[in-house]
């Protein structure tokens, strides 16, 4: 009897010792064999982007100029004030704008500067002076009678970073003080029109911030403007249905030399920008357009304009060797049976430039030049486009798709155009205000959701090349965050593009895929066949024995009893 | 339940990114999936549109503003400006030729060029304003700094000993060589991206081509444009036999003429009467050319060719006429406008007197050629000049047979190829060139290219012709390295006179990993076809000449000396059967060798865990009834 019970005992050891070697030995062989490899993210410091608390600081420079200010006043500039305002855009989302206005009198070169004839000029002289720096602002504030700006003109944006403002003169009784309060919705006002307003940056957070209650033009605005790209193709495409009749030349290299270009240069810290062009022949519109007796031409509705595209677009392409986001301008020359065409917008008027555009697309103008003709003139006629009424259209859609908007002035508001250069300086420091955001805001969406991704499927393989970028990814994020709080806005752009380059390549990199599709049900259908009969006797064992043992820990208590 | 809709469609994005990027059919299908992309990063934007706030931006569905402008911006002061670059001069030229074969079927061969004296490759200057040349096309040459490219989508085979020798020959499948610039220094990289760009523009799966099917000639592929470069560094080389090729090619292809289809010769290609044919093979060829006579400027040449071969005489009930109307059920109307020349050439050499066959309408213009070897007749049609066009407006030319034809010329040179061996191990791969000129002698390059599953036994390689051995002068043999590239065979042969010449080599078939293997294995691998490339003895003079108005056809490949032309003959591809496992097999091994050690496995557990203890066996029947009865009378009982 004592032998069975011994022999018992062996088996149930050996049961132990089996189940024991396979949790020990067992599980973790077969786990360490099969595991994906995963390079370490750092997820804490991605959880921390997921709530962006971001700090928008802007340098305000208010200069009195002579006759502004009473003596008394004056004794007490230079003097520096902080103004800050904060937004909680939703749970995850903060915004903070942080002002720092100083105010000082004007020396007096720069009075001699304010005193030239024109406005034009005194910016000009201005802007000799002293070299502001990128994302700040300077407002010279003059006095009443000063002839610098015509009557009803209180406020003048030249094209470099400062603005005049003409104020009611001070009582002289006032404290310094009073009169600074008195400027502050002014200079606010000029803020916004030169640096961002507070629309632009929660448009440019569109990527992350679900709205619900924007204003459908800021909407619109920020629908046109294409999204942020480290780079953009712009293709330039003549087209012309009816090479029999048309000879058409347009000196495409010229223009573009003359007219586009330069504001490509000023624009290429934002992005770079490839241009080229091409004549494309029997291009022809998708819908015939309606003759219309009343002005004799025919006529296009802008409700049709998607239609009239799409068969083009085929031919169009992309860059065969880029794979940024591409910017078409077509210029259709209509063939000479339905000449003269125009287009009529949404109600039913002639547009004055015979131009559309398409947001985040680009721009199609109609050119129409059958009255560069007579009928008897042998076929096909030659004709020269006209490529300076032609650019400027462009050029204006250009600004619009890349988003240097033309927001209107508040009243009393002169904005200077902003010449050969195609952008003030002013109007480049708004758009790297907006893209700096929405690089943040793309990139740290980016990051998180694949942060996220990445945890949701084990299966996929985290080599180390993608563990580089995203961390490159986090700590440029967290520098271009911390860029724009100290108010280094090209620095922070720079981080902000470095950001979003490499979240796009980490996010986007075919080695994410290769594990990804291995459903359960044939990882089952391999382990079934070894483990089922394997674990089967080992857990019935396991079972046999704990009964065992309870049952004789029932028979003792029952025993004591 | 959010964030994980939200997971699942970022998984959908990184697939589809991932299948639409290396080889997207389409270059506008690329542009879309780019928008795709952008948009799954910010899914918060089309829930904005998905609200209906705003009108949708979907590419059909796009919002059209009116542009304001402020037109005091073009006060034109600018214009003034001396920025004048000089003009790009490019110039377009299309061409057909038809060629009645001895067969009885038609032989139609498209040419379209387009010159344009600019230069992709130089320093510092981006060529970035496109008239006729096609923008897709060069802004790849400038890319990839590319020097000579020739691509070939074909389908069917070149039957040399019936059709004689085409204008320009190509290989079944698709065929791509480029030369590459000599500043390029990651070749094999430039190589594998241009194949995929290549690939997403004229829609085929040129994407398969890496380095397990590309080689380098080292003689077989010169550079057919200007430049005499030899290093084959530069050069790669590769086939996909399997290549099928169908309207999703030429539709792509036909984008790329300055006309597109809407004009010209290009309104005769209905891809469903070009796919109705006996071979079709469409081809571009870009390489530089001299400008002019004195070759002082360079200039690029992008030619387009598309050849045909109709089998009208078995669809035509026996009746032996063709018009183009048969052909291609369109008539020609008009010359494409931007074209320079455009002619139409009907090979009439057969037929001096007309007493073989009639040609309608009439055309008093006479061209002669030397192609190939040979002074040919050719009736043109300038479709350029109205009255080639009658009083019907309309061009459709028509040619009725009158008598038999003679016996063709049998093609001085022809090849084939077949794989001789049985069973799934080893086979010979038989290489057979035929130079049918009668005394002349010539030397040919041939070049092979096997994939490294089949192994080729060097040393067994005989070259015999007239049954004596051929010791090749040249032999460049690179040999595979397994799944990394390809065996590389160049010889040159000089072949006797009115001879056969055969090449065997054996090979050894490979066991390919069951990844390896094409979803349907036992169909065959193919095997690209061989090259042999010559310079044939000429029957007539040669014309070495560069000039301006010869016909497009006869100045494809430079011609340096008048005694001799060079051709180049493909053979058939081969289809080669390789041992092909059961592909079930892995998942059966896995179940029948756990079944082995679970049983295994099973038994030695019981055995370890079981309690053993002696049963004491039942006694016998008999002692049992024994006992019974001793337990009745009272007897103690037995044990």
């Amino acid at each position: 009897m004592a032998a069975l019970q011994l022999e018992k005992q062996r088996g149930r050891y050996a049961a132990l010792a089996i189940a024991a070697v396979v949790i020990v030995v067992g599980i973790p062989l077969w786990w360490k064999t099969t595991q994906t490899y995963r390079a370490w993210l750092p997820y804490s410091e991605i959880s921390e982007l997921d709530t962006l608390q971001l700090q928008l600081s802007v340098d305000i420079e208010v200069v009195f100029s002579r006759g502004t200010l009473t003596p008394e006043q004056q004794k007490k500039v230079p003097l520096s004030h902080v103004n800050e305002k904060e937004h909680q855009i939703d749970a995850k989302t903060g915004l903070r704008y942080k002002y720092e206005t100083r105010y000082r009198t004007a020396t007096i070169m720069e009075e001699d500067a304010l005193n030239q004839p024109t406005a034009a000029e005194a910016d000009l002289s201005l802007h000799m002076l002293t070299e502001s720096s990128c994302g700040s602002v300077v407002v010279y504030v003059i006095p009443e009678s000063s002839t610098l700006l015509p009557k009803d003109v209180k406020v003048y944006v030249g094209q470099r970073r400062t603005a005049l403002l003409r104020t009611a003169p001070f009582k002289s009784s006032w404290s310094l003080k009073e009169v600074l309060s008195n400027l502050d919705l002014q200079v606010e006002q000029i803020v916004s029109t030169m640096s961002f307003s507070h629309q632009d940056i929660v448009a440019a957070l569109s990527d992350r911030v679900r709205m619900t209650k924007v204003t459908k033009e800021s909407m619109a605005d920020s629908m046109r403007a294409i999204k942020s790209s480290p780079g953009y193709e712009i293709t330039f495409s003549l087209l012309n249905p009816d090479p029999k009749s048309h000879s058409l030349h347009w000196d495409i290299e010229g223009a573009l030399h003359s007219y586009i270009q330069p504001l490509l240069d000023k624009l290429a810290p934002v992005a770079n920008f490839s241009v080229d062009s091409q004549i494309l022949y029997y291009a022809v519109l998708g819908v015939n357009p309606r003759f219309d007796n009343s002005v004799s031409a025919y006529t296009l509705n802008a409700d049709s304009l998607s239609h009239v595209i799409n068969p083009v677009e085929a031919r169009l392409g992309s860059n065969a060797a880029s794979s940024n986001p591409v910017l078409n301008f077509l210029l259709y020359v209509p063939d000479a049976h339905h000449s003269p065409l125009f287009i009529r917008d949404h109600s039913k008027r002639k547009v004055p430039s015979n131009a559309f555009h398409s947001p985040r697309w680009g721009g199609i103008m109609v050119y129409n030049v059958n009255e560069m003709y007579g009928p008897e003139d042998e076929r096909p006629v030659d004709i020269t486009i006209n490529m300076a009424k032609v650019m400027g259209v462009f050029l204006a859609q250009l600004r619009l798709m890349l988003g240097v908007q033309h927001s209107r002035p508040p009243t009393g508001f002169v904005l200077q155009s902003p010449g050969s250069a195609g952008l003030a300086d002013w109007e480049l420091d708004r758009l790297l205000w907006s893209r700096s955001v929405e690089n943040i805001a793309t990139a740290s969406t980016t990051i998180t959701s694949l942060a996220q991704l990445l945890d949701q499927i084990g299966n996929i393989v985290i080599n180390d090349n993608i563990a580089q970028q995203v961390s490159s990814a986090v700590s440029s994020l967290q520098s271009a965050v911390a860029e724009l709080e100290a108010g280094n806005l090209a620095f922070a752009l720079q981080y902000s593009r470095e950001a979003i380059l490499a979240s796009e390549r980490a996010f986007f990199d075919p080695s994410l895929l290769h594990l990804l599709y291995f459903p359960d049900d044939q990882k089952f259908a391999i382990y079934i066949p070894l483990f089922l009969p394997m674990c089967v006797p080992i857990v019935l064992s396991l079972l046999k024995i704990v009964s065992e043992t309870k049952q004789r820990r029932a028979d003792k208590q029952a025993k004591s009893d | 339940m959010a964030a994980h809709r939200c997971g699942l469609f970022l998984v959908i994005i990184l697939i589809f990114s991932s299948l639409a990027h290396p080889s997207s059919c389409d270059t506008l299908e690329k542009a879309d999936g780019n928008v795709g992309e952008k948009q799954g990063v910010s899914d918060a934007h089309r829930e904005v549109n998905a609200d209906g706030s705003v009108t949708g931006e979907d590419l059909n569905e796009r919002q059209w503003q009116s542009t304001d402008v402020e037109l005091d911006r073009s006060d034109g002061t600018e214009d003034s400006e001396p920025f004048r670059p000089a003009p790009a001069k490019d110039e377009f030229q299309e061409e057909l030729v038809i060629r009645p074969l001895h067969s009885g079927d038609i032989y139609a061969s498209f040419q379209f060029r387009t010159l344009w004296d600019t230069d992709f490759l130089q320093e510092g200057q981006k060529v970035s304003h496109y008239r006729l040349f096609p923008k897709s096309l060069g802004q790849v040459l400038s890319k990839f700094s590319v020097r000579e490219l020739h691509i070939s989508f074909t389908q069917g085979f070149w039957r040399t000993m019936q059709w004689g020798q085409p204008f320009i020959p190509s290989p079944p499948g698709a065929e791509l060589w480029v030369w590459f610039h000599h500043t390029v220094s990651d070749v094999d990289g430039n190589w594998k991206e241009l194949t995929n760009v290549l690939s997403g523009i004229f829609c085929a799966s040129l994407n398969f081509i890496d380095l397990t099917n590309t080689v380098q000639p080292s003689a077989s592929f010169k550079p057919l444009g200007l430049g005499n470069a030899t290093d084959h560094r530069f050069l790669r080389y590769a086939t996909l036999p399997r290549e099928i090729v169908c309207t999703e090619n030429l539709t792509p292809w036909k984008k790329l003429l300055p006309c597109g289809s809407k004009a010209g010769l290009a309104v005769l290609m209905k891809s469903e009467k070009l796919f109705h044919s006996s071979f079709h093979s469409q081809a571009v060829h870009i390489r530089p050319v001299c400008q002019d006579d004195q070759c002082t400027n360079k200039a690029w040449e992008l030619r387009q060719t598309l050849n045909v071969v109709f089998d009208l005489y078995t669809s035509g009930q026996g009746k032996r006429e063709w018009s183009l109307f048969k052909m291609f059920s369109r008539t020609l109307t008009e010359a494409c406008p931007l074209a320079s020349s455009s002619k139409v050439y009907v090979d009439i050499t057969d037929n001096p007197e007309g007493e073989l066959f009639e040609l309608s309408p009439a055309t008093s213009l006479l061209s002669q050629a030397v192609v190939l070897g040979d002074r040919r007749t050719y009736s043109v049609y300038d479709l350029t000049r109205a009255e080639t066009f009658g009083q019907l407006r309309s061009l459709n030319l028509l040619l009725r047979w009158k008598g038999e034809s003679g016996d063709m010329l049998r093609p001085l040179l022809h090849a084939e190829r077949y794989v001789a061996g049985f069973g799934l191990q080893t086979g010979e791969i038989h290489t057979v060139i035929y130079n049918n000129h009668p005394y002349r002698a010539f030397p040919v390059l041939l070049m092979d290219s096997v994939p490294w599953y089949l192994q080729l036994y060097i040393h067994t390689l005989t070259v015999t012709s007239k049954s004596r051995d051929n010791k090749p002068s040249y032999i460049h043999y690179q040999p595979a390295k397994d799944r990394h590239r390809p065996h590389l065979l160049e010889m040159l042969i000089q072949l006797p006179p009115h001879s056969m010449t055969e090449v065997t080599v054996q090979f050894e078939r490979a066991l390919l990993k069951w990844t390896e293997y094409t979803p349907d294995p036992n169909h065959g691998f193919y095997v690209g076809s061989s090259v042999v490339s010559a310079l044939v003895p000429s029957m007539v003079a040669m014309n070495t000449n560069f000039t301006k108005d010869q016909p497009l056809f006869s100045s494809f490949v430079p011609v340096k000396e008048e005694s001799s032309y060079f051709v180049r003959v493909y053979t058939e591809p081969l289809l080669v059967n390789l041992p092909t496992p059961d592909f079930s097999m892995p998942y059966n091994v896995i179940c029948l060798t756990c079944t082995v050690v679970a049983v295994g496995y099973g038994s030695f557990y019981n055995l370890l865990t079981r309690t053993f203890q002696v049963d004491e066996p039942s006694p016998p029947l008999a002692k049992r009834l024994a006992n019974l009865v001793r337990r009745i009378r009272g007897v103690p009982l037995l044990t």
